[in-house]
Order: C-alpha cells, then structure tokens, then sequence
C-alpha cells in the first residue's frame, strides 16, 4: 500500500466492482484525441480489411448500415482515469465483418482517417468483443467522438476504440501503434492496469 | 516501467484563488520534457485510492499547477489541504506526443484557461534552451485575475509574444480566425474540450496542416 494521505478520504466508493483499479466514474464523456477532429465526407467513407496475403474487403457506409446491426451497453474505460457505465452504441460486430476473411494473422493495425493507429492481437477483436460503431445514445456518433464511425472495443482502455475508424491491417507480427509508441502500454487491460510500458 | 515514487511537497504558492503550483522534491526523478505530465495518487487510511494525472509546469524539477475542481476528488485536497513536508505518490513522465523538444520552427501555442500549464513549460523550456525560436502564444482565459504566471508572463521575453483574449472582460472576447496566425508554426493547443475543438475547427479554417496541430484535451 502507497503512502496514507493524511486527511484524506475519497468519495464514497458505490462502484459494486465495476471500476478497474485507479479508476474513477464520470456521468458526462470527455474527449481525448491528439489532433484536429478530421472531417469525413460519408460519401467518400470507407471502411476495409487488408489480409496478411494483400487482399483488402472494403465496405461503403451503405453497405456498412445494411449489414446486421447491434445495441451493445458497456462500460468503457479510459486511460486518462475516467470511466463511464452503461454506454449504449450501435454498430457492426466485427464477427460480421470478418466473416468472409480468410486469416491465420495473429495481430491487428487499426488505422483512422486523420492518421491515427492502434494495435490489439486479432482475437481481442473476434468473439463478440468489438464493433465498428456508428451511433452513440440512440444518435449519430459526433465527430469529436469518432464519428462517423469508430471501433468500440470496451475490455481494453479506450485508447485502443480508435476514432474515425478506416480500416484493420492484419498481420504475422505485432506493429505498435500511436500511443503505443509513445510510452503506453502494448496491450492495455484496464483491470491489470496496463497503462503505460512496463506495467 | 514507470514507478510510483515518494514526492514531498517542498513549496507551494498561489496562482489565482482557485489554483496552485506544487514543488515536490522527488528522489531520482529521471527528468522529462516539456509538455509531460504525471499520474499522482492519495491513499485514503481505508487503503482506498484515486489517481489523476497533472501537466508539468517547468521542463526541469516536478512542478504542478492544480486547478481546484468544486465537485473534485483529488484537486481540491492538492489545492486546499496538501501542506509543505507531506508526501504524496507519483510517477512519469508520461505522454510522448505533447511535447516540445528544442528547435528552430516557430511554435503556437494556444491555451484555454488551465491548459496554459504544459504550454507554459514549453515556454520556460525555450528560455532555459537559449532557444530563438519564434514563439506565439494565445491565452483564452476569463479575467486578468483568472491567469496562471501573470507576472511572468507580463515580463519581457524577447521572441515571445503573447496575445491574451479576456472571455469576461468587455469587450468579452472568445477565440477566432484573426487571433490566429497564418500556417507555417508547429501548433499546440491545451483546454477544456469545447475550446480545443473550436481552435483546432479555426486552424483547419485558416490552412493549417492537420498534422501539425498537436492537441491535449481536459475533462467533458
């Protein structure tokens, strides 16, 4: 146990286990990006997954909304320390969309519009783990919380739900990506608290 | 591995009546760059603890400036009980994005309220480099009395200019187009979230390239 803070107390604690160590619960939903919102014409949107062998599936936003919709409530977790229940999305479970792709890739590269990437191995996506998300509270996902659409892949720190989401490199080894680069966590599980290289 | 160590607070001074700059002595502090921050942690007697994480104020020693929150949990014990001698927990550096490293390019930095205190450490971070780089900065921040490093701020230094913008002052100024300079600096923009969407919305406006604008956001 860490040093005792004299006089201090803390909130009271009514998280009936929901909250990873370090956490705390907001009721409203902060915004963390690195750079400017980018702006995504839906027209030119686009979302793919390029195989280990070099062949891409690629969907447009039509044909994304046509496909078998979910309503997933999670709890997400960001690295930042906030943490916010219940968040209800819709979206498409990535189980649909790697129906038809053949792959014995281990790793997954998400990659944004905007430049953004993450890393996650590829069985943290399947599974009913993941979306590609489009609306957020029962309205079109805001731009400056990923829309038009965005991973939501709530087991890890939220990091890893990238926004403006365009595609999924799959690959034999593991590339980290922006913020794994940059000091965080390869993995990050929020409930080992992997938040930074090392831990 | 970034490990939790034992920071005594050894000196504390007022910014405005809301907000507090902390020096803590930290043993081995492994140093850290210009736009950085920290994960702090209080450890209640039940063993419960809470975390959140702090700008650097300075690119040299651990200071902090701490906004105290009025529904916060941690800010306003930082503000309001910490004293002088007591220990808290902390680690990092943490954040390799945010930060500015020693260079000729001209720099804006743009800065909503208490998102001045990682841009003010990338301002002290030049003067300590004997930088030259032109450096611009644009303060949005409600009153003359809101500002963090006032007296600083208001003295000279030469390739620094600074633009304050009073948003409760009249004439009640919010940030636009023409506060903003034409592409060509590096760009750094801190605040509340609402103010960082807004300017990086006006620099794109102005031609700046997205890739230049760097962005660090606080709370909903």
């Amino acid at each position: 146990m860490g040093i005792i803070s004299r006089g201090f107390r803390g909130r009271p604690r009514d998280d009936q286990g929901r909250l990873p160590p370090g956490q705390y619960q907001v009721h409203d939903f902060p915004v963390l990006s690195a750079g400017p919102t980018p702006r995504i014409p839906l027209d030119q949107w686009e979302f793919a997954i390029d195989t280990e062998t070099g062949r891409t599936h690629r969907w447009t936003w039509q044909e994304l909304m046509a496909l078998p919709q979910e309503t997933p409530t999670v709890d997400i977790h960001c690295v930042t320390k906030w943490s916010k229940f219940d968040t209800s999305w819709q979206g498409v479970s990535l189980d649909v969309l790697f129906e038809d792709v053949e792959t014995e890739a281990e790793y997954a590269l998400i990659y944004s519009y905007g430049g953004y990437t993450t890393n996650l191995p590829l069985e943290d996506l399947l599974d009913g783990k993941a979306w590609i998300a489009h609306r957020f509270d029962g309205e079109e996902l805001e731009p400056r919380h990923g829309g038009p659409a965005r991973l939501v892949v709530p087991h890890l720190y939220f990091w890893k739900s990238a926004k403006w989401v365009r595609g999924i490199r799959l690959m034999n080894e593991d590339w980290p990506g922006f913020w794994e680069t940059a000091g965080y966590h390869n993995y990050g599980d929020p409930w080992r608290e992997q938040r930074y290289e090392g831990d | 591995m970034i490990r939790w160590r034992r920071a005594r607070l050894a000196a504390a001074r007022e910014e405005t009546p809301t907000a507090r700059t902390l020096v803590f002595d930290v043993e081995d502090w492994p140093g850290h760059l210009a736009g950085q921050h920290v994960d702090v942690r209080l450890t209640a007697p039940d063993g419960y603890t809470a975390q959140r994480s702090y700008s650097l104020a300075t690119p040299e020693g651990v200071e902090l400036t701490v906004e105290g929150l009025p529904d916060g949990e941690v800010s306003p014990y930082l503000v309001g009980e910490l004293a002088v001698g007591d220990e808290i927990e902390l680690r990092g550096p943490v954040g390799g994005w945010f930060v500015w490293r020693p260079a000729p390019t001209p720099v804006l930095l743009v800065a909503g309220g208490s998102g001045i205190v990682p841009l003010m450490a990338m301002i002290r971070a030049r003067r300590t480099a004997g930088s030259t780089a032109p450096f611009h900065l644009v303060y949005s921040v409600r009153t003359p009395a809101d500002r963090y490093y006032g007296d600083e701020l208001d003295r000279p230094d030469p390739g620094l200019s600074v633009t304050p913008l009073y948003t409760r002052v009249e004439p009640r100024r919010r940030i636009g187009k023409d506060d903003l300079p034409e592409p060509g600096p590096d760009v750094f923009v801190c605040g509340p979230t609402g103010f960082v969407e807004a300017v990086a919305d006006l620099l794109l406006d102005r031609g700046h390239d997205p890739g230049r604008i760097r962005t660090e956001r606080f709370g909903g």
